[in-house]
């Protein structure tokens, strides 16, 4: 909680060389690579403001990636080149038909609309706790689903929308990656966070302190809705063409599976388990072609990723139900001191 | 010794004619006080007699059936929690509750940070002004755990600590509040005669400090007639007697109530 000098300086470094690894990854690391390291940039976000909803006020969010889908489907047809958009959406109303927005504030907005989405429907849900939660944010994402497969005249409904101009790079989706980490951070370490948690640990102590839960909560959820739209707009611009089937169970399950490995409140947590994921996720998809040990050859299973993973995923919740790192932070600070007081 | 002559009886609470029922099952039939600043009441009475009851309406975590609570002169009887609590009434709970995750320093800034007002762009850009706010609900944290015998624990989390010490723990973060008015709800349950007397000493002692008026729950008789200047007896929600700890402990309902019926 102290905040030195020291911290400012592991920050600063931390992110100088997060950025020089991206640089090296980007300079050397070909296509296969750099499109991984967008994924974990966007997933970054995800997941960190998924944490904010979930693991800050115990309010356990199943319909994140709605917010998602309405930051990418407003941010394509915010930025669809106008040729483009008479011939795939030529029912839009006539001010999206004649306009068409830079990157930045189609993504702002994409972020603003999921955060006007999330008030409007935290008002009532804040109010609710545990599994009624999760049961009613995952019937806002079906609310979603349907939305989007049936207004034809913005989203094409179930088919295809494509065409959306590819703006997201190694750079930009870093930056907000970085952004977002920085901004969650602070508020877990402020009166923000604090209020939060406390209403997470005990309802009943955080209101005889006087603490507004529902207004805290309501706080989390549309910060959270922001990001989360966010990551959906920087989606959008990344792989151009998608559905909203591309915004349902198997998304919410994958961006979940990060949180919880991670550990819920923990942000450490939520990177470490952003990479990990990724990277276990990514190795198996290439295993699933099969291979070859020498005499012994593996045939090719596809799908068997998937069910590696969601193996994986139940044996976190049975022997670690609280992620790798529970609620707590990898402190480096601390890493040295103990170095420190080992030599001494 | 308690300070309690120099008070200038201003009223602080007083609860008029107040019951709750269950469904039908009267919990607190009738209740009333009238509370003078800098005062100490103890409510005793057997298990299920109401006495939690009474502090879960007083801090509008239950909604009284009939009567009214007025505090410093405000009417407070439907009002919720959060705003009782910024009036001014901080309170422990009888089953300990704690932010279990959180650390000892955490719970109690919790507490503190609620008289400050934090706007959110200072602290996420880590302005100076929210930097010092930080620090110095830091310090004041750490003077009041101190004040209980906790500095040793300030970063374990409160789940963590011994019962004994969640108790005090749960005692500064009431504290912590500054509020004008203290419920204790069984402060000394489950602890040893040693650590019971050491939880007495401290209420004395922030009684007088903070010039805090405090009602106090408790089974604890010896702490009751040690602390208090009045005392009230609840049975079956009712108050069966009422007055100084003499006149309480001679007063034979109360024998009764506790030691059954004689002859």
């Amino acid at each position: 909680m102290k905040q030195d000098r020291s911290t400012t300086i592991v920050s600063l470094a931390g992110i100088g060389l997060a950025f020089l690894a991206l640089w090296l990854l980007h300079a050397f690391g070909g296509y296969y690579i750099e499109r991984i390291v967008i994924g974990v940039g966007i997933n970054l976000i995800l997941v960190i403001s998924l944490n904010l909803a979930n693991g800050f006020t115990g309010l356990f969010s199943l319909g994140h990636i709605g917010f998602m889908a309405i930051g990418a489907y407003a941010s394509a047809i915010l930025t669809l080149p106008l040729s483009l958009k008479s011939t795939n959406l030529p029912d839009l109303p006539s001010f999206l038909a004649r306009t068409q927005m830079a990157f930045l504030p189609a993504v702002l907005i994409g972020g603003l609309i999921a955060m006007l989405v999330a008030f409007l429907i935290g008002l009532s849900l804040m109010r609710l706790t545990g599994p009624y939660i999760s049961v009613a944010t995952m019937g806002f994402l079906v609310i979603v689903q349907v939305v989007l497969t049936n207004w034809d005249s913005m989203t094409r409904g179930a088919r295809t929308f494509a065409g959306v101009p590819e703006y997201t790079n190694v750079w930009n989706v870093w930056i907000w990656a970085m952004l977002v980490l920085y901004i969650v951070w602070r508020i877990k370490f402020s009166s923000f966070g604090r209020k939060m948690m406390a209403a997470r640990d005990n309802e009943i102590a955080a209101r005889s302190l006087g603490i507004n839960v529902v207004a805290s909560r309501l706080l989390a959820f549309c910060l959270s809705a922001f990001f989360t739209g966010v990551a959906g707009a920087l989606w959008a611009h990344f792989i151009t063409a998608f559905s909203p089937k591309s915004f349902y169970f198997s998304q919410t399950f994958s961006v979940v599976t990060m949180l919880v490995v991670g550990g819920l409140g923990s942000l450490s947590g939520s990177v470490v388990g952003v990479m990990l994921i990724t990277l276990l996720s990514e190795i198996l998809r290439n295993a699933e072609r099969g291979f070859a040990i020498g005499p012994l050859v593996i045939p090719e299973v596809y799908g068997a990723s998937q069910v590696i993973m969601a193996i994986l995923f139940v044996l976190f919740i049975v022997f670690r139900p609280r992620g790798l790192l529970g609620d707590a932070e990898l402190d480096v600070r601390k890493f040295f001191k103990r170095e420190k007081e080992v030599a001494g | 010794m308690p300070t309690a002559t120099t008070q200038t009886n201003h009223v602080l609470l007083e609860v008029k004619n107040l019951s709750k029922s269950f469904r039908g099952l009267m919990a607190v039939q009738n209740y009333h006080v009238r509370l003078v600043e800098g005062e100490i009441l103890g409510i005793i009475g057997p298990n299920g007699a109401g006495k939690s009851t009474v502090f879960n309406l007083f801090t509008g975590h239950l909604r009284p059936t009939d009567g009214s609570i007025e505090f410093r002169n405000i009417d407070i009887t439907n009002a919720p929690p959060e705003e009782i609590a910024s009036l001014g009434i901080g309170r422990t709970f009888q089953n300990i509750r704690l932010f279990g995750s959180m650390s000892c320093l955490g719970n109690v800034i919790a507490a503190l940070q609620m008289k400050e007002r934090q706007n959110l762009l200072e602290a996420v850009l880590n302005l100076s002004r929210f930097r010092e706010q930080e620090k110095r609900l830091e310090s004041q944290a750490l003077a009041l755990l101190a004040l209980f015998n906790l500095q040793e624990q300030v970063n374990a989390p409160a789940l963590s600590l011994s019962y004994g010490d969640q108790r005090r723990l749960e005692i500064v973060r009431a504290l912590a509040l500054n509020p004008r008015l203290l419920l204790l709800d069984e402060p000394t349950a489950g602890m040893n005669p040693h650590e019971s007397a050491e939880v007495i000493r401290l209420i004395k002692r922030i009684h007088d400090d903070y010039t805090l008026t405090i009602i106090i729950i408790e089974h604890n008789m010896p702490l009751v007639m040690k602390v208090c200047s009045r005392i009230q007896v609840l049975n079956y929600g009712e108050i069966i007697a009422e007055g100084t700890p003499e006149k309480v402990r001679n007063d034979p309902r109360v024998i009764e109530s506790y030691l059954g019926r004689a002859g």
